[in-house]
């Protein structure tokens, strides 16, 4: 159930960004405001924008590494489960 | 490939761990300051992505073409990756709009068909979990329009009007943008090969697993 979980969570990570990043326009939105001429409190800052896509690009890679992982340790415990069934067999 | 994968994985590593000294020593974009810098993760995740698309499409088509499990085998690798380096593509960029167009997302041309290609990636890899046997072929189907939808999410640009820059940034970036862009591309692409030998070779095991399964059956 987890691992499902875990594989619809990936799945969706790079449909899920786009939607939950679309915005309504406000009035606001309406008119044109040149970025210089914007009030300090207005203009983001550059560095957490910079240090936020680095992150999830780093965390998207950890996150394919360790299902990879996952995946190879699951089979060698099913090879060495078979492995262990056929010495029995074979000591019958 | 197999003498080959420890060193390539090394040094995929420390390219990655010097990836960020290249990128803060790059000069600054004049007009986007510091965030233009997650230009240089962003698009060569989408090389990667686009890398891994062609890969499974013509894998599905050698599949298709010779009914061979190895050309399968490598489809669904590949899709896997392209989804993952999609997941970047799409997950930075929206970031770095916010602060340069002041909207994470448009529903423009160039982003929604970048979408859809990555939709279809999901497509794929649901039809093979859920879809039962015979899913390989259809899937190898699927990996194959995928491929056909990559020059448009390319030229996009080009053909309708889009708030996204022009295909025409990286032959005009200034030379000291130019090493630390293609260092990352490089890098990008060694981790799209060291990850594509990786999960092929899981593939590879599991249908090892399978005929042992079906032996011991009989």
């Amino acid at each position: 159930m987890l691992k499902r979980l875990a594989l619809v969570l990936f799945l969706m990570t790079g449909v899920a960004a786009p939607v939950l990043a679309q915005q309504t326009p406000t009035t606001s939105q309406e008119k044109f405001v040149p970025i210089d001429q914007l009030p300090p409190e207005e203009k983001l800052p550059a560095a957490p924008f910079l240090i936020s896509a680095y992150a999830i690009v780093w965390l998207i890679a950890m996150f394919y590494i360790w299902t990879v992982w996952q995946r190879v340790n699951k089979l060698e415990t099913e090879f060495r489960a078979l492995e262990r069934r056929g010495h029995k067999d074979a000591a019958r | 490939m197999r003498k080959a994968f420890l060193p390539l994985l090394v040094l995929t590593g420390a390219m990655f761990a010097y990836a960020p000294v290249m990128i803060a020593g790059a000069p600054y974009e004049s007009t986007m300051l510091l965030v233009q810098k997650i230009f240089y993760f962003h698009v060569p995740s989408w090389f990667a992505m686009f890398t891994g698309v062609f890969v499974a499409g013509l894998a599905g088509v050698w599949f298709l073409a010779r009914t061979d499990e190895r050309g399968d085998r490598v489809a669904v690798s590949a899709s896997e990756i392209a989804l993952m380096f999609g997941a970047m593509g799409l997950t930075s960029g929206p970031i770095w709009a916010k602060r340069a167009w002041g909207v994470a997302w448009q529903w423009d041309a160039k982003l929604t068909i970048a979408l859809l290609l990555e939709l279809i990636f999901v497509a794929y890899l649901l039809l093979r979990k859920y879809g039962g046997a015979g899913s390989e072929k259809l899937a190898a189907a699927v990996a194959l329009f995928g491929m056909a939808v990559v020059p448009f999410v390319y030229y996009a640009v080009n053909i309708w009007r889009t708030i996204h820059p022009s295909n025409s940034v990286v032959p005009s970036l200034e030379p000291g943008m130019f090493g630390p862009f293609w260092f990352c591309v490089m890098t990008f692409m060694l981790f799209f090969l060291v990850l594509l030998a990786l999960r092929v070779r899981v593939e590879r095991l599991r249908t090892d697993l399978d005929e042992l399964y079906r032996a011991e059956e009989s």
